[in-house]
């Protein structure tokens, strides 16, 4: 695994036990769906755990992320309740988004999550506009896009990037390439090999990574983070993972063959990976790590409990979170 | 007095426009050609000078990126003011609109706030064809969590524009009618904001009310004028605010002249007017003394040539001869 950097054991066993935190997550996740007890869509993350906790693991408090409708781990990494997560999935009053967003638009401002977004590259621009308000404010924070390489076809990642690029604004847009946009290969969805190659485009300095490697990742987020805040503007990343399970619960995965999930699930899976690295570089036993497990699975379950026994929201609450303030004349239309 | 002053249309926003920005660091200017151009009706001109680049900013032509990064920097803290250069224009930008800055608030239970004004210009009048010239703010008015506001007069321009960006914490859409540019009217020279929600009456008069926006205001004032001298007195409402909507005024005009006649420039089917019309016989059914009047343009796009373009919107004598059909309408 790369490594350029001597991290602590704190900072490696936080990308551990995020990357376990996500896991569990979608896979209880995954349970509830097909008991029936969440509904909707529902996007998974599993495989994919090395991007957000990489990239997370290079921000500080007060910078900023968007998401796409595969969030839940960049919510969870950026420091997101597993509580108020489940709660949400389960449509109750006491979810990150009071009931009203679900797993596609799951959001914490208060954690610098400013969104999960149902539109396929919606939420580019929100990143960019974040940017600016950091400059134009003083902050030296940065902000975070995340999108599919499905999102660079899409106008926003264009208009978004060139945006950032042209006005040198503290943004680092990170592609999670997991080789399928819904059912469509990569290669079916553009001619180039890489989408970090898009970034000569827009004149800004494009990488490639292995988003299996969370120490990569990492790596490549730090360096683009410094650059931002030194304010020299925008980087793209490139992370080149996969999704383990389909697009959405329920995908019938006609579009690729089991032998080739497995080959990812045996060889590439980015929390195998970097526990063989931790137990070969002596940072942490075996025992250490079972613990991580038993520890999170027991923060899953109090928080499942939790999303079961909260209450539904009221239907009064409908009408509520349109608007921010009354105002003369009327708001919502009731034809009663 | 500073407030008989007449000054034009233009004026009283790039006044508003001015004050805010010297009263609130956080607002910012962006947009196709607003900066060193000022704008290509001139509603930011000298402010680039005033306020510098970083806080008035020029934007390469990607509505969809820089209204999206509007959104972001609105959800951080800043106050955008983004120029939408024609109504029109909104297609390659709607989902920043209505997927994503009028529902951020609601979909996360409250917690995001969106307070931005897209400024925009509408209608038809100068032979700009179908792709600059449409009033499209139905589609605005469709979408919860926007509000919409469609001024008539440079003192209503400046009054709320100021409320949009310095009270209010929604996202806005702020229509300004291409015809109503050059008009002049009296505007106070200090800073005054006008409440959303609350409509202005243009006219007074009791035999038919007339609920009628932007240039159309002025059109059916100008009937309302003409059909004084043949004995019928018309009542002008110009509601300024669509979103919100004043309905006590307008059902108490209606309940008060027993007819309403609806003058807008959007096209006809899920319009305005048509909004306007539902209001009336669903709240106020007992009091029509005759069928609403709806007087709009055909459902068909903006044609170029002057002959066509002129038959197109209503005109006075239109609006002159639906008064008059509710005026001496008998039930049969």
């Amino acid at each position: 695994m790369a490594q350029r950097e001597e991290l602590s054991k704190d900072k490696l066993m936080w990308m551990y036990e995020t990357m376990v935190k996500i896991r569990l997550h979608e896979n209880k996740a995954a349970e509830l769906f097909a008991q029936g007890k969440i509904k909707g869509f529902v996007h998974l993350y599993v495989g994919e755990e090395a991007v957000a906790t990489g990239v997370m693991a290079a921000l500080k408090p007060g910078d900023v992320i968007t998401g796409t409708h595969r969030s839940h781990g960049h919510y969870i990494a950026k420091g997101g309740d597993l509580k108020a997560s489940f709660a949400e999935l389960f449509g109750k009053r006491t979810g990150s988004n009071k009931g009203k967003g679900g797993s596609m638009h799951i959001a914490d401002p208060g954690i610098g999550m400013l969104g999960a977004n149902g539109m396929v590259g919606g939420g580019i621009p929100h990143a960019v506009g974040a940017a600016l308000a950091f400059k134009l404010l003083g902050k030296d924070n940065v902000a975070v896009a995340f999108f599919g390489e499905g999102g660079s076809n899409q106008q926003n990642f264009h208009e978004a990037i060139n945006l950032a690029a042209i006005w040198k604004l503290p943004v680092v847009f990170v592609c999670e390439n997991n080789l399928y946009q819904i059912s469509l290969h990569y290669s079916k969805q553009q001619l180039i090999t890489s989408v970090a190659e898009r970034g000569k485009a827009y004149g800004i300095p494009g990488v490639s990574v292995d988003g299996q490697d969370v120490l990569a990742v990492y790596e490549a987020a730090r360096e683009a983070v410094e650059r931002a805040r030194r304010g020299e503007g925008p980087t793209l990343i490139e992370a080149k993972t996969y999704r383990f399970r389909g697009h959405f619960e329920g995908d019938p995965e006609v579009y690729r063959s089991k032998e080739e999930v497995e080959w990812w699930i045996n060889n590439k899976d980015p929390i195998k990976l970097f526990e063989k690295y931790l137990l070969e570089r002596n940072i942490a036993t075996r025992d250490e790590l079972d613990a991580v497990w038993k520890r999170v699975a027991k923060e899953i379950e109090d928080a499942v409990k939790f999303a079961e026994e909260s209450p539904y929201p009221s239907p009064e609450e409908l009408y509520e979170d349109v608007f921010a303030k009354p105002t003369n004349g009327v708001l919502v239309w009731r034809w009663d | 007095m500073a407030s008989t002053r007449e000054i034009t249309f233009v004026q009283a926003l790039n006044e508003a426009l001015d004050y805010a920005m010297s009263v609130d660091k956080r607002v910012i200017i962006m947009g196709e050609d607003v900066g060193i151009y000022g704008g290509v009706f001139g509603v930011t001109m000298g402010l680039y000078d005033k306020y510098g680049p970083e806080r008035v900013r020029d934007t390469p032509i990607a509505e969809s990126g820089f209204i999206g990064a509007a959104v972001g920097a609105a959800m951080m803290g800043l106050k955008p003011v983004v120029e939408l250069m024609f109504i029109d224009f909104l297609g390659v930008a709607f989902d920043q609109i209505y997927n994503q800055a009028a529902k951020l608030r609601y979909m996360t239970g409250g917690k995001v706030k969106v307070p931005m004004v897209l400024r925009t210009v509408c209608g038809a009048g100068i032979q700009a064809a179908a792709q600059h010239s449409q009033s499209l703010h139905a589609l605005f008015i469709h979408v919860p969590g926007l509000k919409v506001v469609i001024p008539s007069t440079p003192y209503d321009a400046k009054g709320l524009l100021l409320t949009a960006i310095l009270d209010e914490e929604d996202p806005v859409v702020f229509i300004e009618h291409k015809m109503l540019y050059g008009i002049r009217g009296p505007v106070p020279e200090e800073p005054y904001k006008i409440p959303f929600g609350v409509a202005d009456v243009k006219r007074e008069g009791k035999d038919v009310t007339v609920i009628a926006t932007a240039w159309m205001v002025h059109r059916a004032l100008e009937a309302a004028d003409k059909l004084a001298g043949e004995g019928i007195s018309v009542e002008v409402i110009d509601p300024r605010t669509l979103v919100p909507l004043d309905v006590d005024t307008i059902l108490n005009s209606i309940k008060k002249t027993g007819r309403l006649v609806v003058v807008d420039e959007g096209y006809p089917r899920a319009s305005f007017a048509t909004d306007i019309a539902a209001l009336a016989v669903s709240k106020a059914f007992e009091y029509l003394k005759a069928p609403v009047k709806l007087v709009t343009p055909p459902a068909t796009p903006v044609p170029f040539s002057e002959v066509l373009e002129r038959e197109w919107i209503p005109s006075t004598e239109k609006i002159m001869k639906a008064i008059r059909d509710v005026y001496y309408y008998k039930r049969p």
